[in-house]
C-alpha cells in the first residue's frame, strides 16, 4: 500500500531515510527530541520538501484518498468558537475545493465518527467544555473522518489523561484494521505494547520489524531513551551513542 | 421646511448607516474576536489615520488614503512579525502611534482648510456622505458573499492554521484577503464611529453574542442584531440628548453588554438554585 522512501541529502534533520509502510502496519516512531520524528511526519504530509529523494505513494493514496493527521496538542485554539462536529468535519477539507460546502452525507459521516469515538452527546459542544481525553478524540475524529489509508499521530500521549489512555489505544487498534498507523512518541515504554513495529529516528532511520526492542538494538541505533519496565529495575537510561 | 429635509436625511443616513455598519462590523468583528486579533485591528485603525492626513494634504478623498494605509499596515504587521521576527504586539504598537503621528503632522501641514479632527477621531453622522453609505453598503455585500462562500475554509484556517496547511496551499492567500477586508471594513466604519471608537463597534457585538452561543455562524447573526440595536439606539439617544453619535453608540453597546451579561448570570444562578431545590 503506502510504500514511501524519503531521502534527505544536505538537510541535517533527516538523512538518507529509506523505509516503507504497508497496509495494516502500526509503527511506533521513536527517537530523541530533535531527532527528526516530527520532520518525518511533515515530509510525508508535504509540509516540508525533502532536499533530495522522494515519497512514493500507492495508487489509492493518490486517487483522492488521504492521510489522516493528529498533530501535537499545541495547534488549534481550544477557545475558538467552533463545535465538535465542525472540527471533525474539517478533516474532510482535503477533498473539498475552495468552495467548501458540507453535504448531508458529510454531516452524517461526522455523526458516525463521533459515535464511534464516544462523542455523540458532545457534537454541538464547543472545545473549551471538553476534557483532555475528549478533546483528543475530537482531533482523532478529524484525522479519520476521511477514512484515510495512513494515519499519522504526533505524540498522542502528550495530552492524554491516564484514564483514557488504554481506551485511546484500543480505538487505535480498531482503526488499525482499516488503516496503517505511524505514531511518533518519545515514550517507548507506553507504546511498545500497542505498536507492531518500531522505526527509530535520529537523523537516520532504522526499522525494527518487531515491537520488542533489545538494549543492543537501542545502543546500536543511538537513541537515548528511557525504558519503562516493571520489576526490579524501574527504568534504565541509556547513554548517548555517537 | 429646511429642518424637515435635514431631519429626513439624518434618519435615512442613520438607518442605512446603522444597518451596514452592524453587518460589516458583525462579520469582521466575529472574525477578529474569535481569532484574538482585536489589538491588531486597533493598530490597523490608528495607523490608517496616517492615510487620512496624507489624503487631506495631497487633496484626495481621505477615506482612500485611510484604506491604503489600513491595508498596508495590516499586511505590514504580518510581515514584520513573521519575516523580521519582531514581536507582533510591538510591531502593532509602533505602527499604531506612527500612523497617528503622520496623520496629525499632515493635517496641520495642509494649507488653508483645517478639517474637523474631532469628526475623524470620534465619528460624526453629520460628516458622513452618501458615498460613504454606498461604500459601506457595497462592503456589506462583499463581506456577506465572501464569508458565506468560503465559510468553512475561513473558519478552519483561523481555528487551526497548522492543520489547514496539511490540506490547503491557499492558507496565506486567505489570511491576506481576510485581513485586507477587515482593514477596509474598519476604515469605512471610521466615518461612523471614529478612529478611537471604531474598534469597540467590532468587538462589543461579538462579545454580546458569545454570551448566548459558541457557534461561529450564530455569533455572526447575533452580532449583527446586537450591533444594530446598539447603533440604532445610540443614534436616537444622541439625537435627543444632543451628544456625539459615535460615543453614544459605544456607550449604548457597552451598557447592552453589561445588562445581557448580568441577566445571564442571574438566570444561571436562578437555575442552579432551582436545581438544588428540586434535589
Amino acid at each position: 500500500m503506502a510504500s514511501l522512501s524519503v531521502l534527505y541529502g544536505a538537510n541535517p534533520a533527516l538523512q538518507d531515510v529509506d523505509f516503507k509502510v504497508f497496509e495494516h502496519d502500526f509503527i511506533g516512531v521513536i527517537g530523541p527530541n530533535g531527532g527528526g520524528k516530527t520532520t518525518l511526519l511533515k515530509v510525508i504530509l508535504g509540509l516540508v520538501r525533502p532536499a533530495t529523494g522522494k515519497i512514493v505513494f500507492s495508487n489509492d493514496l493518490i486517487n483522492g484518498n488521504n492521510i489522516g493527521y493528529l498533530p501535537q496538542m499545541s495547534t488549534g485554539d481550544i477557545n475558538y468558537p467552533v463545535t465538535v462536529k465542525d472540527v471533525i468535519l474539517s478533516g474532510l477539507m482535503i477533498r473539498k475545493g475552495l468552495f467548501s460546502m458540507m453535504s448531508a452525507s458529510d454531516k452524517k459521516r461526522a455523526e458516525t465518527v463521533s459515535k464511534e469515538l464516544g462523542l455523540d452527546k458532545l457534537e454541538e459542544a464547543s472545545l473549551n467544555e471538553l476534557s483532555g481525553g475528549e478533546l483528543q478524540r475530537v482531533f482523532l475524529g478529524r484525522a479519520v473522518i476521511g477514512n484515510p489509508k495512513l494515519l499519522l499521530l504526533d505524540e498522542p500521549g502528550n495530552f492524554v489523561d491516564t484514564n483514557f489512555e488504554n481506551d485511546f489505544y484500543e480505538k487505535l487498534r480498531d482503526l488499525n484494521k482499516r488503516m496503517a498507523i505511524l505514531m511518533v512518541s518519545h515514550d517507548v515504554g507506553t507504546i511498545s505494547s500497542h505498536v507492531k513495529s518500531f522505526a527509530c529516528v535520529n537523523r537516520h532511520l532504522h526499522y525494527h520489524p518487531s515491537s520488542e526492542i533489545s538494549n543492543d538494538q537501542l545502543l546500536a541505533y543511538g537513541c537515548p531513551i528511557q525504558l519503562i519496565t516493571h520489576g526490579d529495575v524501574p527504568h534504565t537510561v541509556l547513554k548517548h551513542h555517537n | 421646511m429646511e429642518g424637515t429635509i435635514f431631519q429626513y436625511e439624518f434618519i435615512i443616513k442613520g438607518l442605512f448607516g446603522a444597518v451596514f455598519a452592524s453587518i460589516t462590523a458583525g462579520l469582521a468583528g466575529t472574525y477578529i474576536v474569535s481569532k484574538r486579533m482585536v489589538f491588531l485591528s486597533g493598530g490597523i485603525t490608528h495607523a490608517s489615520f496616517g492615510g487620512i492626513g496624507i489624503g487631506y494634504y495631497i487633496g484626495i478623498n481621505p477615506v482612500i488614503g485611510a484604506a491604503v494605509f489600513g491595508i498596508l499596515s495590516a499586511l505590514g504587521i504580518e510581515y514584520l512579525s513573521v519575516k523580521q521576527k519582531i514581536r507582533e504586539d510591538s510591531a502593532i504598537g509602533i505602527l499604531w502611534a506612527f500612523g497617528m503621528a503622520i496623520g496629525i503632522i499632515f493635517i496641520y501641514l495642509t494649507p488653508g482648510y483645517t478639517p474637523n479632527l474631532m469628526s475623524y477621531l470620534f465619528g460624526s453622522i453629520l460628516t458622513v456622505t452618501n458615498a460613504d453609505i454606498i461604500a459601506l453598503g457595497i462592503m456589506s455585500v462583499v463581506l456577506i458573499l465572501y464569508f458565506s462562500i468560503f465559510y468553512r475554509t475561513i473558519l478552519y484556517i483561523s481555528f487551526d492554521e497548522v492543520f489547514a496547511r496539511t490540506y490547503s496551499s491557499y492558507v496565506n492567500v486567505f489570511k491576506y484577503i481576510t485581513t485586507s477586508l477587515i482593514a477596509l471594513t474598519i476604515v469605512l466604519n471610521i466615518r461612523m464611529a471614529g478612529v478611537v471608537l471604531v474598534i469597540s463597534l467590532l468587538t462589543i457585538p461579538p462579545n454580546i453574542a458569545m454570551i448566548f452561543t459558541r457557534v461561529y455562524s450564530r455569533i455572526v447573526l447575533w452580532s449583527v442584531a446586537a450591533g444594530f440595536a446598539g447603533t440604532a439606539a445610540g443614534y436616537i439617544i444622541s439625537y435627543f440628548a444632543g451628544i456625539p453619535v459615535g460615543a453614544t453608540i459605544i456607550f449604548t453597546l457597552v451598557m447592552l453588554w453589561i445588562v445581557v451579561k448580568v441577566m445571564k448570570q442571574i438566570i444561571r444562578a436562578g437555575k442552579k438554585a432551582g436545581d438544588q431545590y428540586k434535589i
